[in-house]
């Protein structure tokens, strides 16, 4: 991300800041799909932002989309927008039309299997169960990441088909299952996946959307935990004006940054060679999913508990700390995999290997 | 004001700038196989005037100040890319330090043109070696308090007062030394200024203080009304306080803010050898990913200052989440690969438990140099607006 603010980061924030108020947040948490706010995004052209505009997307890159993610996760908009950008992305890759309205994609869990195979001529019959996929009931299609034989396919399929069992993540949003087992589709809505677009791609895209979420949502507890110390008087005076609340919002900002920094690290390598981007998407996820939790522990700490209130709004970004720190891979999975390349490489080449990135 | 946090932008990197790491390294291996130094686990231990002098010789000393003072011109990002390799390699750089990093361009910015031209060319060159004056018996991290004073006298200043950690004061050239020249005001930052001392030609009494190791590498600067001519004044006299703090975001953004334990962790992967358990492989991942910030906000910092910032509240987190990072590589370490440990003797190739045992040694002072955390956080907490 650059120092200025990209026009589509201001674009994205004044639409937020007017519809995903708090009550919105929590309508939706109660079920009630947040119309307008959606409408409005799709109409900037932010819910397909690295869409080509060929395919009706927003023409924009991959940076272009974490940037609208980091200011996403700042205001916790209760939509699924990171998924549709990346369903979208993956539609336009493998030359199936882009549908409009809000997308998902099963299955999330890259060691989870949906397998094709060919029914009649025409069509193909899916099988396999995908759990906690994003927003599946309030999608109008879910794009399925399959494979035939040894191909990576891909399914577009209307969401009114697939019934999907309701569950949630700890701050509400729907996290659902799906059982493909007999679903026939038509040969028209399944093509190859497009280079570089299979599940296991999604699932580090996923990861990403899910760091710059993370980024811009530590960000806004910093934002409240800052304006709160300033309101709130204890001792005859602002706590904000005691060293230990001054020292914990301190380190709160160190969370928010280093978050952030790790986010545009992995930003920028994934313009670049794909064993570079899976590095620095795990340095990416890692790291700010530990911010995660150590960021959410001093905004509480310092709220008090007015914070531990349904009535603040405190929640809504805490709760979706802790829910997108264990999504697409929590600190431990990303973790393994750094410790286990860095240990393949050698002690000796440790340096160069953190130098190149 | 709306609370944003902090960003630390992508620096846009100069061209060639891989071919020069590629000549530091070629470098430092043939260094390194002749038998130049044993790698150190703390970067300030190696002293080396011989290495520096190589160093100078290869235009990697005052490499961006401008050429008519010794300097090559180069940016800061290409400075960052040296020294950062210097660092991991363990090479020993800490005769020509601070002088590289923080006298020199202090000199540069508010010093006369007789005190570079008579300076700059000899640090550039790998020569001529500086030891920071701030600290006093009485003053730590309240710097503003210093009682070290100099007074205005027919042919210049009579200085009296002491200074304390003063890092190679025993081996180096020169001390810029914070003293009181006038009342504090009410900001208390008044009242403050910097003059040169020559250890070499000023008659003043070096003490040297052992560190936990029991290694001389600390002293005692004592003035016991010590003449110094009036040339000695560094800029203008009560107006030091902006210069102190402009040396701030130098000393305490650079990569020797993260990579003091680097050697303890590439012995730790070293000692968990190429598959390890899941434990063993999550501890070395995560740090890696930690390390792997960390020198991407450093490195952003550089860009900062080679677009004529002064970054202060950023470096001040790099220093607070880095210095704190070290201290982890030693804590993690010895539960991943429990070892007793052990300092080696002096000149054995040092393994992994002759590196904790110094790391461990070591880490106390990661969070104390350069400001402590506490006076981190307070900066920060300036930067959000809280002070």
């Amino acid at each position: 991300m650059s120092r200025s603010h990209s026009i589509i980061s201001e674009v994205a924030e004044r639409l937020f800041r007017d519809l995903a108020e708090p009550e919105v947040i929590n309508r939706a948490e109660e079920g009630i799909w947040p119309d307008a706010l959606w409408r409005s995004l799709e109409q900037a052209g932010l819910t397909l932002a690295p869409v080509p505009e060929t395919a009706g997307g927003g023409g924009g890159t991959f940076a272009d989309a974490v940037a609208v993610l980091h200011v996403a996760g700042r205001f916790a908009a209760p939509i699924p927008l990171a998924e549709t950008m990346l369903a979208g992305w993956v539609l336009a890759g493998s030359r199936l039309g882009v549908p409009k309205g809000p997308l998902t994609f099963a299955p999330v869990d890259a060691t989870e299997a949906v397998t094709f195979e060919p029914e009649g001529g025409l069509e193909w019959r899916l099988s396999g169960t995908a759990h906690r996929v994003p927003w599946a009931r309030d999608a109008g299609h879910v794009v399925v990441l399959g494979e035939a034989g040894e191909a990576s396919v891909v399914a577009l399929v209307e969401a009114s088909l697939l019934r999907p069992e309701a569950g949630r993540n700890l701050a509400g949003e729907p996290r659902d299952t799906i059982h493909f087992d007999g679903l026939v589709v038509g040969r028209d809505k399944v093509a190859a996946a497009g280079p570089g677009m299979g599940r296991h791609s999604l699932f580090l895209r996923g990861a990403l959307a899910r760091a710059a979420q993370m980024s811009g949502a530590l960000e806004r507890l910093l934002e409240l935990s800052v304006g709160y110390a300033g309101e709130r008087r204890q001792f005859g005076r602002a706590i904000a004006k005691f060293q230990a609340i001054q020292h914990y919002l301190a380190a709160l900002a160190g969370h928010a940054a280093t978050a952030r920094a790790a986010v545009d690290g992995a930003t920028s390598a994934l313009a670049g060679n794909p064993e570079a981007a899976v590095f620095a998407v795990a340095v990416a996820k890692a790291r700010a999913g530990e911010a995660a939790g150590e960021g959410a522990a001093i905004a509480h700490q310092v709220h008090g508990a007015m914070g531990f209130t349904y009535e603040h709004s405190l929640h809504h970004a805490t709760r979706r700390l802790w829910s997108w720190r264990d999504e697409f891979g929590g600190e431990s999975v990303w973790n393994i995999r750094l410790g286990e390349q860095v240990a393949a490489t050698g002690a000796d080449a440790l340096w160069s290997l953190i130098a190149e990135r | 004001m709306t609370i944003r946090g902090f960003e630390f932008p992508t620096p846009e990197l100069p061209p060639g700038i891989e071919a020069l790491r590629a000549d530091v390294r070629g470098f430092l291996e043939a260094e390194f196989a002749a038998g130049s130094w044993a790698p150190q686990s703390n970067f300030m231990a190696g002293f080396s005037a011989e290495f520096s002098q190589k160093l100078g010789a290869r235009g990697w000393l005052g490499m961006t100040w401008p050429s008519r003072y010794g300097g090559h011109e180069c940016s800061a990002l290409e400075r960052y890319v040296v020294t950062e390799e210097l660092l991991a390699a363990g090479a020993p750089v800490s005769a020509h330090w601070v002088a590289d990093r923080q006298s020199g361009p202090l000199l540069l910015r508010y010093g006369s043109e007789a005190q570079r031209q008579a300076i700059l060319p000899r640090i550039a060159a790998g020569t001529c070696y500086f030891s920071i004056g701030m600290s006093e018996p009485d003053s730590g991290s309240d710097l503003a308090s210093i009682r070290c004073q100099a007074k205005p006298a027919d042919d210049g200043w009579i200085i009296t007062g002491a200074k304390v950690w003063t890092s190679n004061a025993h081996r180096n050239h020169f001390m810029i030394a914070l003293c009181r020249t006038g009342p504090a005001g009410d900001d208390r930052h008044g009242g403050l200024s910097q003059f040169l001392i020559d250890f070499k030609a000023d008659d003043v009494a070096i003490n040297p203080i052992y560190n936990l190791l029991g290694n001389h590498e600390f002293n005692e600067v004592v003035f016991d009304e010590l003449l110094v001519a009036g040339d000695r004044l560094i800029g203008r006299e009560g107006e030091d306080w902006q210069q102190v703090t402009s040396e701030l975001a130098l000393e305490r953004s650079g990569p020797e803010r993260f990579l003091s334990t680097f050697r303890l962790l590439v012995e730790l992967v070293r000692a968990c050898g190429p598959e390890p358990d899941r434990r063993a492989a999550e501890a070395i991942g995560r740090l890696t990913a930690h390390l792997v910030t960390l020198r991407r906000m450093s490195l952003s910092i550089a860009g900062m200052l080679e677009a004529g910032e002064m970054p202060n509240v950023e470096a001040a987190i790099v220093k607070d989440v880095g210095t704190r990072f070290e201290r982890e590589v030693a804590e993690v370490a010895r539960l991943v690969a429990p070892v007793e440990p052990a300092r080696g003797a002096p000149g054995n190739e040092p393994n992994y438990a002759a590196v904790l045992a110094e790391s461990i040694l070591h880490l106390p002072s990661y969070t104390l140099r350069a400001g402590t955390t506490e006076i981190m956080r307070s900066i920060i907490a300036r930067g959000l607006g809280l002070r």
